[in-house]
């Protein structure tokens, strides 16, 4: 009952073969064996499994493979360019936004798009953006302050090109 | 936590989909957002034979707001709901209550209509159709209906939709004139289910007095409830209303159940609350 | 001198880009292992029908326990055997006949993926004929039924510490006090849950498994005997981790036993990725007691008197012993001098999922009693609550103190080194203790309620027995360090990486650790009880001076200086003041190795022509190579403790509780990064609160688990943990070599007890049970209107005006 299922990936078209009962999240993690995408609890709540879909970030743990074809996904992977990291995730590092790194990519996704839709987040506004993403090591704290130095970091960039 | 294995259809145009569905009928789930669906396959706590993915479906995402109201397709995500100034500017309650339910990556994926057809008690969508006497448009090979609110949500996680139909739209008529809405919940964690939330709709008069005020519950009953408060409110001007003694009014008429989060005593208690503060609020939007 | 600075830490580029590698991202094509568990909290398996599952597609192994040969059908190790522990009980990896809690596993299912493994997982028919339950201390007290038909009363340990006359102290004293609280259950929880992957290598006679543990030199000591091997011929890495707190100390767990066997069965890679549910049901709780205090004090709050018995549930099995009531029992006394102290717990069995170390372990509870006590004695007296603390603390000059107990490593508990009375003057100043009146004033005239409430702790850190270190420096002049503890997140890369760098004087990119690889090194104890920096940091940092000074030798033949009068800086070894005199470590490192062969260039400098030297000494002296080993055992644990503050408004109509702020003052002795320790804080803190007012399990009466989700287990969003304000004092300890003590655990433990605090303050009733939801808070509001619930002295905000 497999089938053949393409979709864009980093910017790269894959294509696996899955059944279509095929979690996107499993999809990518063992079909095209990006294992950076992790998985928390399946059930839609942790967001550790947060990819973007289209752009915008989604649970890959609540979507079919098969209703990702032909979409563009993001994963962690594909967040900086050139292999390198991105400014979301320089500012993670630099911050101490992470500790064992299980739900990092899923803020990190998560917080990539709403630097993009919200440059300048107030402090409210970055709160609510990661509401649904859990860390179980961090306590937030120094997510938070990573989103407004990836906010600074983003800016610089700007500026400087 | 993996689901169990079912025959996946992805019609292109509402015909094929509603094909599919005359084909497979009760042995069928529509797949929207799959925000809550998916979930429950996961767990295995449900195992349709045949999926009908209705995200190919592009006719059906759609989002028209007008003088009348708001018409939501079945396609239409809340995030798209809840950001659109013209939705919001027909009827402020969708925004408010859309904010309120999960987080902003589930609402990403999560449709208006999904969240109706799943007919969950707790959620917000369904309060707010509820309150607004909203209609859900149904569709199937046999034909179309139009089935208002107080009908549609059945009991807890059962719509009046039959095998075979397909929910195209819903609409949220807008207020009459004169009126203001609010919205208020209290839930454990912010983007959690609430223990008790309201929806509320007050209208005055040309003489400035409450001529109509009415309340709809969520997580209070097995399906939204809406109370009329005009009688221990109205018809008096809102800075002389007894806010206090309609919220004893509706407490009285609550029959609330315990859960793990919330005894029904507390429940109820929350729900007089928040009944008092969304009728000041929508009280003062009247104004 | 990176030793002390808040560098960033070295393993982040790679998991910030998706590089990170945990058990399940290993094995692609590993086989999946799946398990059939008990839906019943206690019943007799009658018989296990698997026909229906046999026509899955994909379908390659079906087990029940009668499969299970040699030790692997015996009962699961108990880990920590304690003489108090009378009747220690564990689980068979595959429930044998009965089971004895929700999730127990019963059925072993393997099949090409996750997906086909659940399929035929489903089709498994199992019969039951149920037995009743024991669900919850006063249930398993009663003792109707029982959880084990030979374990009489569900008592599986009694013990009972004195120090004094309790009962003569008590009678004396002018004031005495008996009351009763309570801590419920809540978990460890990391995001991710246990997994374990294994290969068998049957040319060999090995075996290799990656385990999501907290200690793999143990989980391979206990594989090797279950499973009939030689210990050299198995090796258990942990890989990245996804957080452990505790609850991947446990092991074997039954599938890190049930894996390995079927993959050598099998001839094939098998892999069980733990999911969520089966976290909630199969993996360990921690935390629920109930105590009963009875305290008997002077004029001034001063304790003459304190007697506490404690009744533990520990779920249906011990297999890691009674470490968390022991860890209660002695760690309760905080930073106060208790005058006579009788403590006695029961340790009891119930129909539940096992209880073992969670982050605090027993601590947090320890601290509720402990700061609760003060609290009441306060009220009582009607002092102010800081001030009862005052009179209580050990005072820095009655170091090392002797608590006259003895702790969990079996060692007398005798604190080391600390400030308290300088700790709780900070800390009052840090939340504006003094203050806190007229903002209360305010606040009330506004209509709101507010609280404020303080809490402290002393914790045990860095028990023993030990940890080991081994450091190389290869011929590039690369530092490669390793210790046998694993890692969850702590940053043990950039800390020891710091810790080796400041001892041999070499740049920190040149050092690389590894951790938690058996290849590397064999011998650990794990990591928990806050261990980590203390015990391998100590044994890394003895482990490099070793090679330090082998280098140091061997660059002062080279240099033909006094090893005396050699330094290292930046990787080269030179003679002090005579910066041209100098000899890179990585030309050290060659000449370490005398050679026959030269291999590269650098190795031609150590082959037997190049080399000069007296033709009548023997080429080598020692061992060749530059690395050195050494372990660190200390004498008895280093005491580190802290102070909470916090202020709660609770709102009057919904009774929603929302910390305002929350302060943090602690002491971890030295510190080697100091943004580290504050990481480890603001982690634990996140915990605390989760402890304090959402996290619980909810069992029913017949041991059904209800909230088994993330959807309905509330743990703390970004949302709900408030902005931690923090504090740091540097007492070393005098134990260590580095001065350090343990920070891993501190955040969490006064977590309850804080709030608790806080809450009673601003509503003006006794809070004796945690967590505390709005729903509870509102109905001990209309017991206290009802005269039901007891209200405190100082009527809090809520007090009529
Ligand atoms: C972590 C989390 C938290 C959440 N919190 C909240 C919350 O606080 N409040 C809240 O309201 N919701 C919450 N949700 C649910 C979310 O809002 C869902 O989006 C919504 O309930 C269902 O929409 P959906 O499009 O995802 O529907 P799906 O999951 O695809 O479907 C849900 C059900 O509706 C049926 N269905 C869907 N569309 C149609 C249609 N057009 N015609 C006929 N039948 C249809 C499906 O067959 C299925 O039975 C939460 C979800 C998650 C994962
Ligand atoms: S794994 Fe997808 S939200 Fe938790
Ligand atoms: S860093 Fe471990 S869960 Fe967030």
């Amino acid at each position: 009952m497999t089938r053949e299922i393409s979709l864009n990936v980093n910017g790269v078209p894959r294509t696996a073969s899955a059944e279509p009962r095929r979690l996107l999240s499993d999809f990518l993690r063992h079909d095209l064996g990006l294992t950076g995408t992790h998985v928390g609890c399946e059930h839609g709540v942790c967001g550790c499994c947060t990819v973007l879909f289209d752009g915008e970030p989604v649970r890959s743990c609540l979507m079919f493979a098969v209703t990702a074809a032909g979409h563009e996904v993001t994963t962690v992977e594909g967040l900086g360019a050139d292999g390198g990291m991105s400014p979301v995730q320089r500012a993670f590092s630099e911050c101490h936004g992470l500790q064992c790194g299980f739900c990092t990519p899923g803020f990190l996704c998560t917080v990539t798009a709403l630097l993009r839709d919200n440059p300048r987040p107030s402090e409210d506004e970055v709160l609510e953006g990661i509401s649904g993403n859990l860390c179980r090591c961090t306590g937030y704290q120094n997510i938070v302050k990573a989103v407004h130095r990836a906010a600074d970091l983003i800016a610089e960039e700007r500026t400087d090109r | 936590m993996k689901p169990p294995p079912f025959d996946h259809h992805a019609p292109e145009t509402l015909e094929e989909a509603l094909d599919v569905l005359a084909r497979t009928g009760e042995d069928a789930k529509v797949l929207a957002g799959g925000q809550s669906l998916i979930p429950l396959l996961n767990m295995r706590l449900a195992a349709p034979a045949h999926l009908v993915d209705i995200n190919r479906v592009t006719a059906l995402d759609t989002l028209e707001a007008t003088a009348e109201g708001v018409r939501v397709g079945a396609l239409a995500r809340h995030a798209r709901v809840e950001r659109s100034e013209e939705a919001a500017g027909v009827l402020p309650l969708l925004r408010a209550a859309l904010r309120q339910v999960a987080h902003p990556v589930v609402r990403n994926r999560g449709t208006v209509v999904g969240s109706l057809a799943h007919a969950d008690p707790a959620a917000e969508l369904p309060a707010v159709l509820a309150l607004c006497e909203g209609t859900v448009e149904a569709a199937s090979a046999g034909g179309r209906r139009t089935i208002p609110a107080a009908e549609f949500f059945a009991g807890p996680l059962e719509s009046s939709l039959r095998p075979g139909e397909l929910a195209t739209s819903a609409f949220f008529p807008a207020p009459p004139a004169r009126s203001g809405t609010a919205f208020a919940e209290v839930a454990r964690r912010h983007g959690d289910y609430a223990m008790a939330g309201a929806a509320a709709l007050v209208t005055l008069d040309e003489d400035q007095r409450v001529s109509s005020a009415k309340v709809a519950y969520l997580s209070v009953a097995a399906t939204p409830l809406v109370l009329d408060l005009t009688e221990p409110l109205g018809p008096r001007p809102p800075v002389t209303c007894d806010w206090a003694a309609a919220a004893a009014y509706a407490r009285d008429r609550l029959d609330t159940d315990e859960d793990i989060h919330a005894s029904a005593d507390y429940r109820r208690h929350l729900a007089g609350v928040l009944t008092e503060r969304t009728l000041r609020a929508a009280a003062q939007e009247a104004l | 001198m990176t030793f002390g600075e808040p560098i960033a830490r070295r393993e982040d580029p790679r998991l910030v880009t998706g590089q990170g590698r945990y058990v399940d991202d290993l094995g692609r094509d590993a086989l999946a292992a799946a398990f059939v568990r008990s839906p019943h909290a206690h019943a007799r398996i009658t018989g296990i029908d698997v026909d229906d599952a046999l026509d899955v597609d994909g379908l390659v192994a079906i087990y029940t326990w009668e499969d299970l040969d040699g030790r692997v059908g015996e009962p699961l190790p108990l880990l920590i055997p304690h003489p108090a522990l009378t009747h220690g009980r564990t689980a068979h990896p595959l429930a044998r006949d009965v089971v004895r809690h929700v999730g127990e596993a019963v059925v072993m299912v393997v099949a090409r993926d996750r997906y086909l493994a659940e399929d035929a997982a489903e089709r498994i028919r199992v019969t039951y004929e149920p037995l009743p339950p024991v669900v919850g201390v006063e249930n398993a007290v009663n003792a109707s039924c029982r959880v084990h038909d030979d374990v009489p009363g569900n008592v599986g340990a009694h013990l009972v510490q004195e120090t004094g006359d309790v009962s003569a102290a008590i009678g004396a004293a002018p004031h005495v006090l008996e009351f009763r609280l309570d801590i419920e259950r809540s978990a460890s929880m990391p995001l991710e849950g246990r997994g374990v992957y294994a290969r068998w290598d049957a040319d060999d006679g090995s075996l290799r498994v990656y385990s999501s543990t907290q200690t793999s030199t143990s989980v391979r000591m206990a594989i090797a005997v279950k499973l009939g091997l030689p210990a050299n011929k198995v090796e258990v890495i942990a890989p990245d981790v996804g957080g452990g707190f505790g609850v991947k100390i446990v092991h074997p767990w039954p599938e890190e036993v049930l894996v390995p066997w079927a993959a050598r069965l099998l001839g094939r890679e098998v892999k069980w990725t733990e999911d969520r549910r089966e976290h909630f049901v199969s993996a360990a709780h921690e935390r629920a007691q109930v105590h009963h205090v009875r305290v008997g004090f002077d004029d001034e709050g001063r304790l003459l008197g304190l007697d506490v018995r404690i009744q533990h549930d520990h779920g249906a099995y011990t297999p890691y012993g009674i470490i968390v009531p022991i860890i209660t029992s002695t760690q309760l006394l905080g930073p106060y001098k208790p005058g006579a102290y009788r403590v006695e717990f029961t340790s009891l069995y119930t129909n539940t999922v096992i209880v073992t170390p969670y982050r605090g372990a027993g601590r947090p509870q320890g601290a509720f009693c402990m700061e609760r006590t003060m609290d009441r004695i306060a009220d009582e007296l009607g002092l102010d609550r800081t001030a009862v603390r005052e009179v209580n603390l050990i005072r820095p000059e009655e170091f090392p103190y002797d608590q006259g107990l003895i702790f969990q490593d079996g060692r007398p508990l005798i604190y080391d080194s600390g400030d308290y009375p300088e700790m709780l003057r900070r800390i009052k100043e840090l939340i504006g203790w003094d203050g806190f009146a007229a903002f209360r004033a305010e606040a009330e005239r506004a209509g709101r309620r507010v609280g404020i409430g303080l809490a402290c702790y002393v914790e045990g850190t860095g028990v023993g027995p030990y940890e080991g270190g081994h450091v190389e420096i290869d011929s590039s002049g690369r530092v490669h360090v390793s210790t046998g503890l694993t890692s969850q997140g702590q940053g043990h890369q950039t800390v020891f990486a710091q810790v080796a760098a400041a001892e041999l004087g070499v740049p920190i990119e040149d050092v690389t650790v590894t951790t938690g690889d058996t290849r590397r090194f064999g011998y650990a104890v794990g990591t928990f009880a806050s261990r980590a920096a203390v015990m391998s940091g100590n044994a890394i940092a003895l482990a490099a001076r070793k090679v330090r000074e082998k280098a140091l030798r061997i660059a002062g033949e080279a240099l033909e200086a006094d090893p005396r009068d050699l330094e290292i800086v930046d990787g080269v070894v030179r003679v002090k003041g005579n910066a041209a005199a100098s000899i890179p470590l990585r030309t050290v490192a060659v000449l370490s190795n005398p050679l026959r062969y030269a291999f590269d260039e650098a190795a031609q400098q150590a082959t037997q022509f190049a080399v000069g030297g007296s033709p009548d000494d023997p080429p080598l002296t020692g061992e060749p190579g530059l690395e050195g080993r050494d372990y660190y055992s200390p004498p008895r644990s280093t005491f580190a403790y802290g102070m909470h503050a916090a202020i709660v408004e609770t709102d009057p109509d919904t009774a929603e509780i929302r910390i305002l702020r929350y302060a943090v003052l602690h002491d971890c002795g030295r510190l080697i990064n100091p943004r580290i320790v504050e990481g480890q804080i603001h982690g634990g803190v996140a915990q605390g609160v989760g402890g304090a007012l959402y996290e619980r399990m909810v069992y029913d009466a017949e041991g059904q688990l209800l909230n088994a989700s993330f959807m309905d287990f509330l743990m703390p969003y970004a949302t709900e943990v408030p902005r931690i304000e923090t504090g740091h004092m540097e007492t070393a300890s005098p134990l260590n070599p580095l001065g350090v003590k343990g920070a891993g655990e501190a955040g969490v433990i006064p977590g309850s007890a804080v709030i608790a605090a806080a809450i009673e303050d601003a509503e003006g009733i006794r809070i004796t049970r945690m967590p505390i939801s709005p729903s509870e808070l509102y109905h001990l509001r209309l017991a206290a209107a009802s005269g039901v619930a007891e209200r405190t002295n100082r009527a809090g905000s809520a007090s009529p005006s």
